[in-house]
């Protein structure tokens, strides 16, 4: 059988400029991969359900509560993105 | 799958009311200014409106009804089905829907009970309207839909106080041999039953002095066991994953894409909730209407008052291919493709 793998390619440099735009308070062009998260935004529920729903109409990937708590810098949160994307 | 077509069904006429007093959310001073910014923004939510204590949903129901039955000219004899659909009934017992039919001067001979859901109710509440009146046995019915939501919302509940307003509707079915078809998909996920619950006051857990003990559930978050407890986060992934592919199953099912649909017409949830569902579906922002700015989620009523709030002037001038899609508590959602044509839609009555 022929099997077909979807592999979804995410630039981690796109995924920043992307959550960039979304959160307009944020200063454009800080976010590196290594940054903490915890020193750029904080997850109340309002930034969470916006990345939620950012990273759901980009890449077609439902996260949830926890794979925020659990990330630690930008590049955890592209993990978390990119992995259930090809896993999908 | 409840995925199903019925015939000869025809929507006469929607009418919409609201309580009078508003409540803005500028006023709500349990958040900082930059809090109800966000607020205003994230969920969309910048006035509502709210029932005064003992102003009741059939009381908003009942002067919609009055008004499109004027509007319609029908007689109040010729009415033979009454289907109440709300979560906020004047009493425990008995049902709603007699009181409204012994107010509206409806026969004895007119059927009439209560549907218990929210958000998916005008969708659900249609479709048994439709079955029911389909084989013409029954020629007209009335469909009155709303909640009174303000009344089970903490004041110290940031999540819920500031989000809902309160609203009342009528639709008049009627049979029409030849009427285009409504085509449903209806679906449920009980599983999810504690994501949005009024956790006392039922069988379960009888109404006891310690339902009224306010216990702070987090920052921001104070209620009692009679006030309604939203789970934000688990409602939004819940609509993320199941609306879309709600509405594309029910789109293929009849043949239809996108494109075919002059408006989509969604249950008012919050702004990003149903911007992402927009965004999901590809919709052109202009066949997507809002009424949540001025009226908040509104439940069960968001629906037919959308249509009063923004395209009054369409539904009664066109005729328009609508998509309708309710979704939350339940957990229950469905959405339904029907043809309307020139229907009667009066301006919103103020309570």
């Amino acid at each position: 059988m022929l099997q077909i793998q979807r592999t979804i390619m995410i630039v981690i440099e796109e995924f920043i400029k992307g959550v960039e735009e979304e959160f307009e308070d944020m200063e454009q062009g800080k976010l590196k991969p290594d940054s903490a998260i915890k020193e750029h935004f904080t997850w109340d529920s309002i930034n969470a359900l916006i990345f939620i729903a950012h990273v759901n109409v980009e890449y077609d990937v439902v996260i949830n509560a926890d794979d925020l708590v659990n990330s630690n810098t930008v590049q955890d949160l592209y993990n978390v993105v990119s992995s259930k994307a090809n896993a999908a | 799958m409840a995925v199903f077509s019925i015939p000869d069904i025809r929507m006469a006429g929607i009418a919409a009311s609201v309580p009078r007093q508003e409540y803005n959310n500028r006023d709500y001073e349990l958040i900082s200014e930059k809090e109800k910014d966000t607020f205003i923004k994230i969920a969309g939510v910048e006035k509502r409106r709210v029932a005064v204590p003992g102003m009741t949903t059939s009381d908003l129901c009942f002067s919609a009804a009055h008004k499109l039955l004027e509007g319609l000219n029908w007689k109040t004899e010729d009415i033979e089905l009454l289907i109440f659909v709300s979560q906020s009934r004047d009493y425990l017992i008995p049902a709603t829907a007699g009181i409204l039919q012994d107010r509206l001067g409806l026969p004895k001979s007119c059927m009439a009970f209560d549907i218990s859901l929210g958000c998916s109710g005008y969708v659900y509440g249609l479709s048994v309207m439709g079955r029911m009146m389909a084989n013409g046995a029954i020629k007209k019915g009335l469909f009155l839909v709303g909640d009174v939501s303000t009344q089970n919302t903490s004041f110290k509940d940031k999540s819920t106080f500031p989000l809902f307003g309160d609203a009342g509707s009528a639709t008049a079915i009627e049979y029409v041999k030849g009427a285009a078809e409504m085509a449903f998909n209806l679906q449920t996920d009980g599983a999810g039953y504690k994501a949005i619950i009024i956790p006392d006051g039922g069988i379960r857990n009888f109404a006891s002095r310690e339902s009224f003990e306010y216990e702070e559930i987090s920052e921001g978050i104070t209620r009692n066991k009679l006030h309604i407890a939203l789970d934000g986060l688990e409602v939004f992934n819940f609509s993320l994953r199941e609306v879309a592919p709600n509405i594309r199953t029910l789109l293929k099912q009849v043949d239809k894409n996108v494109e075919d649909i002059d408006y989509f017409v969604m249950h008012q949830a919050n702004r990003l909730m149903n911007e992402t569902i927009r965004k999901q579906l590809k919709i052109n922002p202009e066949k997507y209407p809002y009424s949540m700015g001025e009226y908040g989620n509104t439940s069960s009523a968001s629906i037919p008052l959308t249509i009063a709030a923004a395209l009054s002037e369409e539904i009664s001038g066109k005729d328009l291919n609508m998509l309708f899609s309710g979704f939350g508590v339940g957990l229950s959602w469905g959405s339904v493709v029907l043809k309307t044509d020139k229907i009667l839609c009066p301006e919103i009555i103020e309570l």
